[in-house]
């Protein structure tokens, strides 16, 4: 073979080898997108069953009945469609959960960020992140068999099931992340807003409430959220030790049922596919999940507000 | 490393492929589908347990509590073999079934005293009489009657926590028809679960409780329960095993059943199952704490299984106060 | 004069110095609340530790781990539970891993910056917000009943899977930020393919990070029990799903995946329901090994993050 036919030859394999590789990097690039795609098809999916089957739920009730009814009963001989007693449950267990999270949370972030040495810290983080480790079925036995005792010697009174016990339990489970969102928020503030605020002679407590946690005010208004989102969502701790009944109430000395705690109810119960009882809990789904969204966007607006540029 | 890392991943995904282009149903499926009554429950569970002891694990029977109605409306689509029951099918379940064309052995296999629970602490009250009881779970009164002394007024007035069965469970129809008179019709703001472990720890942590509860989730909690003698005229009579075989205790002793499918009886493990259920149910009932029916009823039942008479002596009716020896004269209709 | 001049002026600095004294009280016991809280959070978390191990420790032999659930408390193990744990875990890896370790790598090396993208991305940021148990309703509606895959290993592996994607995700995108974009350029200057770059250079060094978000991520799924029960997981397990293996061609069968399952915390919460104390024990057991199973993954998790930190040299 001359010269020119090899170098024809080699100008061919060339070719063909780059289109090759072209060919083989646009596929694989396609298998990635595919990849990422599945996310949206995930939220696609929740939307859409949670909607899906709520409207066959929506034909049979009326929405009006749904929101405003104060008794949920849906599987007695004469149901009751109000979603108000899940709802207050939830936001009574998660109002008692923020009451302890929030303080704890902030007064641990500021400590760690403003008092305390890097040595410590970096012990102490991960130690508060063992919290967070927890799985949620252990708390929930722990607030049924000893938090509940223990605060029955207090009130003897106190009902076996009740959503005091409960709450207190979601606040320290949700305690991590609080406080090392805000912790986070806060370090992130630059050193010279500390250093003029101890020039003019201010205590660390004073820089502390003054100075870094109004600048951070965006990271942690986020760690609040996360906080009542996590809140929110809990489901085995209420399961176990917020008894089960759908009260409307707002006595946290009370058992209640939360939203999610009734969907367990009745997956436990395994209700047949179609039945009305079996779309109450895709209803009570799509309710939570709206709930939760307009807590996201909530956090996703202050976060924006008051983002500080340094 | 890495040659090895993609040889393990293949692997596990001929796993997954392998399984998913297996076609459903052509394997023989050595599973019994049971489901239904929590009431039921101890009693199947026991059995289940037992015999898969005895054929080591060959057979597999799962157990779900999904109660008795939303168990039926399983049973009725052929999603289960085997039907817990704390009460005789309903008109409207046997119309389900027939539609479907399901049929199906009715076989008793336990008598049950639903017991009134209060917390050990609720020293004011030792018996109850069923018009008090009527008075507590009306629907009327929910809402008015909320402390101890508007049902008797030597009562102190203390609130009063009330818990019992979910409304997809027996023992919620069979208890709103003997106590309030209509089936289903009761009050609705009480802790209601079709889990009775959930209504135990109510109850026994709640001094302000009173509840309903099958004796089987009453006898192994004595200590943390007390149970409540009820009077229907006759004077106050406790829950047991006497009580219910004399029918003393009335109208709160029932009987509980299985029902199985006609069509997975035929099949093999379901029919072993079933027989052995029926064999050791005089040793296993008493051992849960259920009251056993007399040696002749169970010969019976399986008379009945082995003939292939199928239906219900009940035509969708109730059985309230009614005693051993009138279940087993019973005519049988589909 | 100059004596009331003298006795002003020591007046003001006694009110100056009183004053930053008592500032400096304040500060103190700012920081002394600061360090009791987080005390007190410690003191929760040993007192919930304590109890648990000591209810439990004495519960843990082999037969527990063992036997199956019994209705007899002091013959109950854990045998189906903890199997099917394991499977479980399995079939999550298998789903996340790879969906993540794609979905990070397009939307860090690939993705353009348009509306998709974004939408991509607050996707997911959503997503991680959503509550456990709207998964499980999804996968009782989509999986069990529209795709029939029925109560089984393979709906709560997807379920579970589906759960941890976006944390994998976000884990695995910082991974990738991580890396120095002159590794990057270095590589594109050699003529390497925007693959190559990204498999022999980019992933390979952030694996560190990669790994550790899984397995963070991993351990997270082995608590999580609502999503699972609303899946629908049964009271009663007393056998194993089918083994993989079978004594005829083609040697392996998939038949594991479509039978019944329950997980380590569902068999915790069916005991903890349970009234009687002897259960409570097994609960509490069953717990301890959860704690434990979750706290190894934990560290691991850690050291391998320490161990990958210190081979790099940028």
């Amino acid at each position: 073979m001359n010269a020119e036919g090899v170098l024809k030859k080699a100008e061919a394999w060339r070719v063909s080898s780059r289109l090759l590789t072209q060919v083989k990097e646009k596929t694989i690039e396609s298998l990635l997108l595919f990849a990422a795609m599945t996310s949206v098809a995930i939220t696609v999916g929740i939307v859409g069953i949670l909607v899906y089957e709520s409207t066959s739920f929506f034909v049979q009730i009326s929405l009006w009945e749904f929101l405003t009814d104060r008794q949920w009963t849906p599987l007695f001989s004469e149901p009751h469609y109000g979603i108000l007693p899940l709802v207050s449950g939830t936001l009574v267990t998660t109002t008692v959960a923020l009451a302890v999270a929030v303080p704890m949370g902030s007064l641990i972030a500021i400590y760690l960020s403003e008092y305390s040495s890097t040595g410590t810290r970096e012990v102490i983080k991960p130690a508060l992140e063992l919290l967070s480790a927890v799985p949620t079925v252990v708390y929930g036995y722990f607030a049924l068999l000893f938090v509940t005792p223990a605060l029955q010697k207090l009130w003897p009174e106190l009902p076996g099931f009740n959503m005091l016990s409960a709450g207190l339990v979601i606040g320290i489970m949700i305690v991590p992340y609080v406080s090392s969102v805000s912790e986070d928020a806060m370090r992130a503030v630059p050193l010279h807003l500390r250093e003029g605020a101890f020039a003019l002679g201010a205590t660390r407590m004073q820089t502390a409430l003054r100075v870094v946690f109004p600048s951070a005010l965006s990271g942690i208004t986020a760690a609040y959220i996360l906080g009542i989102s996590r809140a929110i969502g809990e489901t085995m701790v209420v399961a176990i030790a917020a008894g089960m009944q759908p009260t409307l109430t707002w006595n946290p000395l009370e058992p209640a049922a939360t939203m999610t705690a009734y969907i367990v109810q009745v997956s436990l119960g395994d209700l047949p596919h179609g039945s009305v009882g079996y779309q109450t809990i895709f209803a009570t789904g799509l309710t939570l999940l709206l709930i939760t969204l307009a807590f996201n966007i909530v956090g996703h607006v202050l976060k924006k507000r008051y983002r500080q540029i340094y | 490393m890495r040659h090895r890392v993609v040889m393990l991943v293949g692997l596990l995904t001929v796993f997954v492929i392998a399984g998913l282009t297996r076609q459903s149903g052509s394997e023989p499926t050595t599973v019994v589908k049971v489901d239904g009554s929590s009431t039921v429950f101890p009693i199947t569970e026991a059995v289940a347990e037992e015999f898969q002891k005895e054929t080591r694990g060959v057979v597999r029977v799962t157990v779900g509590i999904s109660g008795t109605g939303g168990g039926f409306k399983k049973f009725c689509r052929g999603e289960t073999d085997v039907q817990d029951a704390s009460r005789p099918i309903s008109q409207s379940e046997m119309d389900a079934c027939r539609a479907t064309g399901i049929q199906y052995y009715e076989l008793p296999i336990a008598f049950d005293a639903l017991t009134i629970a209060v917390s050990p602490q609720a020293t004011w009250v030792d018996a109850i009489t069923i018009a008090e009881l009527k008075t507590i779970w009306d629907p009327a009164s929910q809402g008015r009657v909320m402390t101890w002394n508007q049902v008797r007024n030597t009562w102190p007035s203390i609130p009063l926590k009330l818990f019992g069965a979910g409304s997809d469970s027996g023992t919620f129809d069979y208890f709103t028809e003997a106590v309030v008179g209509k089936a289903k019709a009761s009050r609705g703001d009480y802790t209601a679960s079709e889990d009775d472990n959930t209504l135990v720890q109510g109850i026994a942590n709640d001094k302000q409780a009173l509840g309903y509860i099958p004796y089987a989730y009453y006898e192994p909690n004595k200590k943390r329960l007390k149970a409540v003698a009820v009077d229907a005229g006759q004077g106050p009579v406790l829950p047991s095993r006497e009580t219910v075989e004399t029918g003393a205790y009335q109208p709160l002793s029932r009987p509980v059943f299985i029902y199985v499918n006609a069509k997975s009886a035929s099949k093999h493990e379901v029919k072993r199952f079933v027989e052995f259920y029926l064999a050791q149910a005089p040793t296993l009932v008493p051992q849960v704490k259920y009251v056993p029916l007399p040696r002749e009823a169970y010969e019976l039942a399986v008379a009945h299984f082995k003939n292939g008479k199928l239906g219900t002596a009940f035509q969708g009716a109730s059985t309230i106060g009614l005693k051993i020896e009138d279940l087993l004269r019973r005519e049988a209709k589909l | 004069m100059s004596l009331k001049r003298d006795i002003d002026k020591s007046t003001k600095k006694d009110r100056l110095r009183r004053g930053i004294i008592q500032l400096r009280r304040r500060d103190r016991a700012f920081a002394f609340a600061g360090l009791a809280v987080m005390a007190g959070a410690f003191i929760v978390l040993l007192a919930l530790l304590g109890q648990l191990v000591y209810d439990g420790m004495g519960r843990i032999s082999w037969q527990f781990f063992a036997s199956y659930p019994s209705r007899f408390a002091s013959q109950a193990g854990i045998l189906s539970a903890w199997i099917g744990t394991v499977l479980v875990m399995l079939l999550t890896a298998l789903t996340a891993v790879p969906l993540g370790l794609g979905a990070a790598i397009y939307l860090e090396e690939y993705a353009p910056k348009n509306w998709m993208t974004d939408l991509i991305e607050i996707n997911i940021t959503n997503l991680a917000g959503v509550p456990s148990i709207v998964y499980g309703l999804m996968a009782l509606g989509l999986l069990v009943y529209e795709f029939h895959l029925g109560q089984s290993f393979l709906t709560a592996g997807l379920t579970l899977g589906m759960l941890i994607l976006p944390m994998v995700i976000i884990a695995t995108r910082e991974s990738l930020r991580a890396v120095p974009p002159q590794i990057r350029e270095a590589a594109y200057a050699l003529g390497a393919t925007k693959w190559q770059t990204v498999r022999d250079h980019v992933v390979p060094y952030s694996m560190g990070g990669v790994l550790t978000g899984m397995i963070l991520a991993l351990s997270r799924a082995v608590g999580e029990t609502a999503p699972l029960i609303t899946v629908g997981a049964l009271s009663f397990i007393a056998f194993l799903p089918h083994l993989p293996l079978t004594s005829d061609f083609p040697f392996l069968s998939g038949q594991w995946l479509f039978d019944p399952f329950t997980v380590m915390p569902i068999q915790m919460f069916n005991w903890v329901s349970r009234p009687q104390d002897e259960f409570h024990i097994n609960a509490a057991a069953a717990g301890v090994i959860l704690l434990v199973m979750t706290l190894a993954m934990n560290a691991l998790a850690i050291v391998i993050r320490a161990r990958f930190r210190r081979r790099i040299h940028w």
